[in-house]
């Protein structure tokens, strides 16, 4: 039972319905209110950070939000426009007009074709759900080569590190490319070996993202000599 | 209900107030849940509630088949309650009955009450609630271990569900039916209540009860429920307190 880190905030697990303040403070996400009083609406950690409390998410799936970076998978195609799973509740559906070729009617095929996968802009996300994706931005592309693993969404965070010092971190230590889509799949690509220490560290990670010293516990599997860890 | 009589000789309850079991009239059945225990689902729970053992497993909010049932402002909770074959001494019959239609029903309806359905518009969450042994009242077990399974699936809800049952036998009023006494009782109220605003999502009975009795029983089951609460609690938090992969044993009620 660990409970306290090493961050300012002492790390407590709440479940859906536990009351989170009384009164005083701002509700952020995560949470709901009734009759005046915060409570947790998921399972996740509470954060307080100046005058707004929240529930971190331990788990569950990917809900878009605009200017989320993704990777999505070519599903299938129409004339005019691709459909992409972007790992989340529902389909979306990529335009034309939103990738960065001239693509003439019906020729969709000619340049994505069904498996092949894309990193994306979530550029709208309506009431209704319905996501609105793009690939007209700066780096946004085809992924070729490589290979894509999924983790959960939720560890995402952990993942990048506080401004992106863990996957710093693992760039640096096994020369890769990675990129890191919000909606659980990364992509990793470099020479095998160095690819397996990658992934093996991203799994670690996944396993571990809770815990405490997590740093220094993906440390010290890219210090190993041999990609092979848990 | 009320059909062959119990053997001679036997009472549910005896001289000293004691049940079949051994259990006073206001004890439950020993209780253990774990959260996350199926890889592949977004959320899943076992439980063991005396003999009972039943599996949950939410997936979702996911596209919803068939499209004609999805709703453009809410998700839609399905579950499926389902007893194996080889739960009871019996074999049940594999499929979909009248029974396990209603508990589907049921505990679809309970749990859509806590659920923040509007979050997801056009999807469905589904829970699967696979019952491997049965021993009486395992649409509270089912409803009980849902609701730590969509916990776990990360999808927002107001509060988690308790679940549990009170009963009649010999004319008293007991909490939490064992088999026999479910099958040679008098009575059955199972009850789905949330603690935190003391709210019932559900409330069946089946046989015949006075006024004070179906009082008595309401409350001895809403006592109860508020420790299944917490042992509900209690395995979502140990899930990720301690160590990946060291969650096993669980803390048991009484």
């Amino acid at each position: 039972m660990q409970q306290n880190d090493s961050r300012e905030n002492v790390r407590e697990i709440v479940v859906p319905g536990d009351l989170l303040s009384e009164s005083g403070l701002k509700a952020g996400p995560g949470t709901y209110v009734e009759s005046g009083h915060i409570y947790a609406a998921q399972l996740g950690i509470k954060t307080t950070r100046s005058n707004v409390v929240g529930v971190v998410p331990l788990s569950g799936q990917y809900i878009p939000i605009r200017g989320d970076m993704v990777i999505g998978k070519i599903v299938d195609m129409g004339a005019s426009n691709w459909y992409v799973d972007i790992n989340a509740a529902h389909q979306s559906s990529l335009h034309v007009n939103e990738v960065p070729w001239r693509v003439e009617f019906g020729e969709t095929g000619k340049f994505m074709t069904v498996g092949d996968l894309v990193s994306l802009k979530i550029v709208g996300v309506d009431e209704l759900g319905k996501v609105q994706i793009s690939m007209k931005e700066h780096g946004l592309r085809k992924l070729a080569g490589g290979v894509v693993i999924e983790v959960a969404p939720s560890k995402i965070p952990r993942v990048i590190g506080r401004s992106g010092s863990m996957i710093q971190m693992l760039k640096n230590a096994t020369s890769c490319r990675i990129y890191v889509g919000q909606n659980g799949r990364i992509w990793v690509d470099g020479d095998l070996d160095s690819m397996l220490k990658a992934i093996d560290a991203i799994k670690l990670i996944e396993a571990e993202a809770h815990s405490t010293g997590l740093t220094e516990k993906v440390e010290k599997l890219l210090g190993q000599k041999s990609g092979k860890g848990e | 209900m009320g059909g062959t009589p119990l053997p001679d000789g036997i009472k549910l309850i005896d001289e000293n107030g004691k049940r079949l079991d051994g259990r006073r009239p206001d004890e439950l059945r020993p209780l253990k849940i774990e959260a996350g225990v199926l890889k592949r689902a977004n959320g899943s729970a076992y439980l063991e509630w005396g003999p009972n053992k039943v599996m949950a497993a939410v997936y979702g909010p996911r596209e919803c088949h068939p499209r004609h049932m999805q709703d453009p402002t809410k998700a839609l909770v399905q579950c499926h309650y389902n007893m194996a074959s080889f739960s009871v001494d019996d074999r049940k019959r594999p499929g979909p009955d009248r029974r396990s239609q209603e508990i589907s029903k049921i505990t679809s309806e309970a749990l859509t009450h806590v659920v923040f359905t509007e979050f997801f518009p056009k999807t469905s969450i589904d829970v699967y609630i696979e019952v491997l042994q049965a021993s009486a009242g395992t649409r509270c077990a089912g409803l009980t271990a849902a609701s730590v399974a969509l916990a776990d699936a990360g999808i927002p809800m107001r509060d988690l569900v308790a679940s549990c049952a009170a009963g009649k036998i010999d004319d008293t009023v007991v909490l939490d039916l064992g088999k026999e006494e479910d099958n040679f009782g008098q009575a059955d109220i199972p009850v789905g209540y949330i603690p935190r605003n003391d709210e019932i999502v559900l409330l069946q009975m089946d046989g015949d009860l006075t006024a004070d009795q179906f009082k008595t029983g309401l409350n001895m089951a809403i006592e109860a429920c508020k420790k299944i609460y917490e042992v509900q609690r209690d395995a979502l938090k140990r899930k990720y307190t301690l160590p990946a992969g060291r969650n096993g044993e669980g803390a048991e009620v009484n």
